[in-house]
This record gives C-alpha cells, structure tokens and sequence, in this order.
C-alpha cells in the first residue's frame, strides 16, 4: 500500500518535521482506520495541525487587542470597554467588523502596488513564526532542526513590510516613521540573535524541541538559569524583542505625538486592521520564544509534575511576559531616536558579546549542567541581582526636592 | 556625502548631508496643543529650522471687545486662555478696576469675600491648568497613564467650578467689582460650608497625589533622560523674549508678580516661589524641558497651600460684589498685569469714559514664550520639538486670541 506516495516524498516529511507526526499517525489513526496508508496519515495530521493553527492563531489578536485595552484601564483607573458583549468581550470582534466596512483609501500619489502588499508582507512574517514554536510536548507545526534560525528569517523579513508601507504611502510622516522602524529594528536584531546565541551555544542546537528538551528537570534547569550570561542574555532579549516589535518605550516608528501613526498612517480599512493584528500576533510570537529558549517552554516548574507544564503551562508563561509588555507600555515614556540607538550599540551589544565570550568559557568548564554548575550559577545570579539592586536603588532613590527661591 | 576643503589646513571635514525635507507639523497634528502649525527644515531627524506659523484659532478678542461693554467683554477673556479661564477673567476685571479707581467721584471697594473667592478659585484653576500641562507633557513624551491620572483629578476641579458658577470650562465667574452671584452662597451657610469641605477634601487628596506623580513621571530615569539639558532657555534668553511665569522662573529668574508687585489681597498669604536651579547629580540644567516642567509642578504645592490658608482662615462675611450702578471707567488709559498659570497676563484699556473701551490689548504669556520656539529647536530632533512645545506649556486660543 505504501507505493501509493513516493517514499523520497516522505521522507523529506520526517526530515523536516521529526516523527512525531508519524508516530501519532501510525498509533492514534491507523488503529481506527485500518487500511489507510501510514504517510496518508502523516500528511492528514500535518495538514490539520496546520489547518487548527491557521484557524486559531489569528484569533490570539483578538484576545490580546482586548486584553491591552483592559490592562490599560486598569492602570489607569477606568473600565475599559464595558459595552459590546457581557464585560466588552466582543469589542474587538466588533471594532473588526467596524475596520471591514471602512473604506480602503489608497494614497493616489503612493506606489499603489507595495501599498496593497505591505500589510501582507508583515501579516504572513507575523503569523510564519508561530509554525516553529512549540506550544506543547506534540503541538507543533513543524519542528525544523534549525527552528530558531527560521524564526530570526522570518521576523526580519518584517521590517521590510515596514519599509514598503511607509515608502509608498507618499507621505513624509510615514517615511520618517518607517525609517525609524528599520533603523530600530536592524539595530536590535544584533543583540537579540546574540541572546539566542548563548542560549544555542549551552544547548548544541538550532532545533526548539530540543532546547526545551534540556530544560525539563524542573525550575532550575530552565536555561535561564543555567549560568550567568544567559540569566544577562534573557533580559536584553527580552529588552530587544520590545524593540522588535516597536512597544513603548522603543514605539518611536508609530510614535503618536510625535509622527502621528508612523508608517502606517495612510492605511485605513481592514489593511490598517492586518497591522495592528500582526503588532499583537508579534507580541505573543516574542513572549512565545523568550518562554521557549529561557524559561522552560512547555516544561514544567518540578520535574515529573505537569505543574506549570504543557501547554497551559506554555501559554500562562507567555501571557505572563505579554503582560509584563502591556504594563511597560503604560508606565514608561518613550526615547528619543539617538538614545534608543546609544542603549542598542553602545550597551546591548558590548554586553551580547561579553555573553557569548562568557559562555563559551562557561561550557568549557561545566560540561554537563549537572547540580554544581547550576548551584554556581544561581548563586552568581543572587549576588548579581543583590548588587543590581543596591546599584538601582541609589541611582533611583534620587528625587528632585521641591526648588524654591 | 559632501566632502569640502579648506584653503589653509588641510584636514578633510566630511559631513554627512542629505537633502533637506520640509514637513508640515500642525495645525492637525496630535500634539501641538491646538492649531499651531509649524514648518520643520529636515535633515533627517535633525531640525535645521521650526518655523510656527499661528493665527488659526484668531477670534478677534480686540476688536470685539470695542463694540462691547466691560462687562461684556469678560466671557471673551474665558475664551482666550481657556484652561485657565478663572485667571484671565481676573486679569481683565483688575485692569477695569484700576481704572475706574482713578476716578475720584465714584469711589468703590472690592468685598473682602469676593477678594477671598478670587484667590481661592484662581489658584484652584492654577492647580487645574498645571495638571493638565502635566498630563499632556506626560503624553507628549510618550507616557500615556499620567494624563489619565491629571485629567481625574482636574475633574474634581472642574465640578467644584461648576459648583460656583455653573460652567466647567468658561466661567464667566470673576465680575468687575467682585465675582457672581448667578449661584448664591450665603455666608456662613450649609452652602458654604459644604462647598469649603469639598475643597478641603480635594485638597487633602491632590497633595500626596502630586509627590506620587513625581514619582511617576518626574523622577523617571527615561523621562529625565528626555527632558534634562534640552532647549536650554538661558535667563538672558528668557528676559529677551519676554517670557514669564512659569517659563521665567524655569530659566532661574526669581519673578512672580503675587509677590513681587502684589495685587489683590497676596500680600497677606505666606508661599514660596519655585525657582529652578542646577541639579548636578540628575543631569537638570537651569532652563532646560525639565526645569519648567518641575516649576509647574512645584507651583501645585504653592497653590495647594495659599488654598490651605483660605480654608484656615475662613471667608469673610458681607457682599460678594462692590456697590456699582454702572461700569463707566473714566477717561485714560490702564496697563494691568497679573500672574496667570502661563505668565504675565496683561490688559491694556484705553478709556474715553463711555461704558465701551476705545481699544483692549491683551498681552499674552503663551504668545511671548512661543516666540522663543525657533531659537530653541536649532539642531535638535523631531522628538525634542514637542519636548519644548510642551514645557512652554503654550495654549492656543491665548497666543492667536
């Protein structure tokens, strides 16, 4: 029966995507459709797992959009939507409808051609990474040997949606925005695939399944903890990816009162819509990936204990840092253009390399995270941390007395 | 890249040049405080040059107010500096009644409980106007929360206006010769009383609120980081453009007008006046974003505490308005200035004795400060434009009347 595909075809499937598909195929399907052929079976499952998420990872926006409004609110003292749906839960259902019904207002002096696509190009960019992150133990899309490597391709395909959109709107505002937009976002690439270089360097490979597959004894084997540089290289990832995906304080490229909207201030319409969902579509993808290389992924906080573990554990750890995004949002200021760039390179970058030099003298010495170096670690950590705090506390106890005459 | 060489050394300056872009700021843009339009010379992100161009809110407060009588004229004066408006009815009822003073048959004395109500609100709408420049700078530098927190607490504000005059925006409140009777207020009445408590009340809550905002904002690393050393507007800078208020002492020139030349009954009220210094170890320089912004918020505890010592002391009995049949000023001419949230507020009125003014000039703040823009905003970039639109704390309607 197996002659029906061309075996080469399969397996070029399990090259890509390992064997789980086949695996759950061969024991879960076959079984209860006894004649089908195993890599009918493979395809059926890869094609309804893509079909589950194409079908259901548009509608994170959604939430999300609803979920900032009403965090927003709550910081600032009021109630957020209240109206549409018990609690405004289907604000965002109707502010959609809202944008379908809007007229889709092409500049006439634009380039009309990059201004229908631009949207596109950052919509697909947005939702291509979430084929590689791993919800769960079997939840995936896809699990490429060089997944991490796939996501950093992707997303910075977006910034050329960006580009586009605010090139060929034909408005100086919109190109000024863009092009702090790619400005930010080549400069911030630098540090956050630095990040994930020391987090690759402890692990061995490129492949997420794999990166979480070291994490899974528990809380301290979750390599954020697994030595004082990847501690170091989680904050300036997570420090970066708010600069990737233009939150305050790095939302200079749609920087309201300063360049209106920023690239995206001729759009109107559904188009506008595509941006805005590909904006909270990224803030997940990013909270998706630090959970993912730093903080355990699927895996749970005890080893053996699903506690925090699988794929509620998953989304709880991401909506986690999401909100950590939403709350910075609504507390800092935003900063300048040269003082967005001086923290990139004069900081963030010293410190990534420093990250790289020190892991790699870290894995010489600690060949296996065994309990030792994990002990070292977390100590160094602590003493880290006391001492940042001290730092922080007299550079930030500082007030401004009143000043009289 | 254009590269030039000089004649006599022979180092080779290269200067990275890009064509310059002209952008249009205004009047619809998000953040120039109302209608101000300004023309940026681009280079890049780098201002080479801002131009304001103003008049889009032009009502001809001047020439209506010659074919009005004085009284007349007060709703327009609500009209010019709008956020303030308490202040700039005052401003003009002073000026009228240094005038009418002059004349020697009709004598007349303003109430002390209409003096006591004048202060007592004014400084109330000072708050009110500070905390809206506070929230709007807050959002001008990105942080959206502050101008939630100042416009909750301006609502308070404005329902206590309410409850004296009726209006949450034009007051319409201060009279010439006392302040409105439209809501009566009998002395020592339920009325009163509640309305002091109210007052109390707000102000016992807004006093802790301020050091919280400060804490927020003020002291925030990034927001310091924004606003500290840019457009520094030397004391020299200042005098020349003549800038006030809040601006002036934000530059380090020790000058309010309640002290200084006191009007009213100021002399009687102990408060400090904020003056900004060098704060070395932040980074703050005198006359810088900062510096102005802090002055205002400096300023909240100074009003909050001459309300405090109204509260303490009571109002008086007796009328809330001066005996006028008629407001005739005489012949001449009067220049009256007074403190108002923005800086010094003017009234220039030429009389010729008949109930209607022959010319009204209104000297604005907002209009002398906003004239400094161009000089401010050499070299530096986009972002730090709306950083100095906003700590000179312009309003519209008062630089175009």
């Amino acid at each position: 029966m197996s002659d029906i595909l061309p075996s080469s075809l399969f397996i070029q499937i399990q090259d890509a995507s390992g064997n789980w598909a086949s695996d759950f195929a061969e024991n879960v399907i076959i079984p209860k459709i006894p004649h089908l052929p195993v890599e009918l079976g493979t395809i059926l499952v890869m094609l309804a797992c893509a079909g589950i998420f194409v079908a259901v990872v548009p509608l994170l926006p959604l939430v999300l959009v609803l979920a900032e409004r009403k965090v927003a609110a709550r910081f600032q003292n009021r109630t957020g939507p209240m109206r549409v749906g018990p609690w405004g839960t289907l604000q965002t259902l109707a502010d959609g409808i809202k944008l379908i019904f809007k007229e889709d207002f092409i500049p006439p002096q634009g380039d009309k051609l990059l201004f229908l696509l631009a949207p596109y190009v950052i919509f697909a960019c947005s939702f291509a990474v979430f084929a590689a992150i791993p919800f769960g133990q079997n939840i995936l899309v896809s699990d490429f040997n060089i997944g991490i490597f796939y996501i950093m391709a992707i997303s910075s395909v977006i910034v050329m949606g960006v580009i586009m959109a605010g090139w060929s709107s034909n408005s100086k505002w919109s190109l000024l925005g863009s092009l702090r937009s790619a400005a930010q976002i080549v400069s911030y690439e630098i540090p956050l695939g630095l990040s994930i270089l020391t987090v690759v360097m402890l692990v061995g490979s490129l492949g997420m399944k794999d990166i979480v597959a070291t994490q899974e004894n528990g809380f301290f084997s979750w390599l954020i903890f697994r030595s004082p540089f990847t501690f170091l290289a989680f904050f300036i990832f997570f420090i970066s990816s708010i600069a990737e995906v233009n939150r305050t304080p790095f939302d200079l490229p749609e920087a309201e009162s300063e360049i209106v909207a920023g690239f995206h201030t001729e759009y109107s319409g559904m188009r506008f819509a595509l941006f805005f969902i590909a904006e909270y579509a990224n803030m997940f993808a990013v909270s998706a990936i630090a959970v993912t290389l730093f903080l355990g992924g699927y895996e749970g906080i005890l080893p053996g204990y699903d506690f925090l573990g699988g794929f509620p554990g998953f989304v709880i750890k991401t909506l986690g840092l999401v909100f950590l995004m939403m709350w910075l949002r609504w507390t800092l200021p935003r900063l300048r253009v040269d003082q967005l760039m001086n923290l990139c390179w004069k900081y963030f970058i010293p410190i990534s390399f420093f990250n790289i030099l020190g892991t790699g003298v870290w894995g010489l010495i600690f060949k296996t995270d065994d309990i030792w170096s994990i002990g070292i670690s977390c100590t160094i950590i602590y003493v880290g941390l006391i001492s940042a705090y001290a730092l922080a506390g007299r550079v930030f106890s500082r007030k401004p007395a009143p000043q009289t005459s | 890249m254009e590269s030039t060489q000089s004649t006599e050394s022979k180092i080779i300056e290269l200067k990275p040049f890009t064509d310059e872009m002209i952008v249009n700021m205004g009047p619809q843009h998000p953040s120039t405080h109302g209608v101000l339009r300004l023309e940026l010379r681009l280079d890049g992100e780098i201002v080479r040059e801002a131009i304001p161009h103003i008049g889009y809110l032009h009502r001809c407060f001047e020439k209506h107010s010659e074919n009005l009588s004085y009284p007349q004229i007060i709703p327009f004066t609500d009209r010019m500096d709008y956020v303030a408006a308490m202040n700039q009815n005052w401003g003009f009822c002073l000026a009228v009644e240094k005038l009418m003073e002059a004349d020697d048959e009709k004598e007349f004395a303003i109430p002390e409980r209409a003096e006591y109500l004048r202060v007592l609100i004014c400084e109330l709408n000072r708050i009110a106007s500070h905390l809206l420049s506070f929230g709007t700078y807050g959002m001008d530098i990105g942080a959206f929360t502050p101008f939630l927190y100042a416009f909750r607490d301006r609502e308070r504000l404005l329902l206590l206006f309410e409850k004296v005059c009726g209006a949450r925006l034009t007051y319409n409140y201060i009279r010439i010769g006392g302040v409105s009777e439209i809501i009566p207020m009998e002395p020592g009445s339920i009325d009163e009383q509640n309305f002091l408590d109210e007052i109390e009340e707000f102000l016992d809550y807004f006093e802790p609120q301020i050091d919280e905002y400060n804490d927020l904002l003020t002291s925030n690393s990034i927001f310091s980081e924004r606003t500290m050393g840019v457009a520094v507007m030397s004391a020299e800078m200042a005098l020349s453009y003549g800038a006030t208020g809040p601006n002036l002492r934000g530059s380090g020139v020790d000058w309010d007008l309640r002290r200084d030349e006191p009007y009213s009954i100021y002399d009687r009220f102990e408060f400090d006046v904020p003056v900004a210094k060098d704060i070395p170890d932040l980074g703050a320089v005198v006359g810088d974003c900062w510096s102005r912004y802090k002055i205002r918020m400096d300023e909240m505890k100074e009003s909050v505490s001459i309300c405090r010592q109204i509260l303490a002391e009571g109002l008086p009995d007796g009328p809330v308005m001066a005996d006028l049949k008629a407001v005739r000023p005489p012949k001449g001419e009067i220049y009256f200035r007074s403190e108002a949230p923005r800086g010094e507020l003017g009234f220039y009125i030429v009389s010729d004795g008949t109930p209607k003014p022959v010319r009204v000039k209104g000297r604005s703040p907002c209009f002398s400060a906003l004239s400094a823009l161009q000089e401010l905003s050499q070299g530096l970039m986009v972002a730090d434009i709306i950083a100095i639109i906003g700590s000179i704390d312009i309003v519209m309607g008062e630089v175009d009347r």
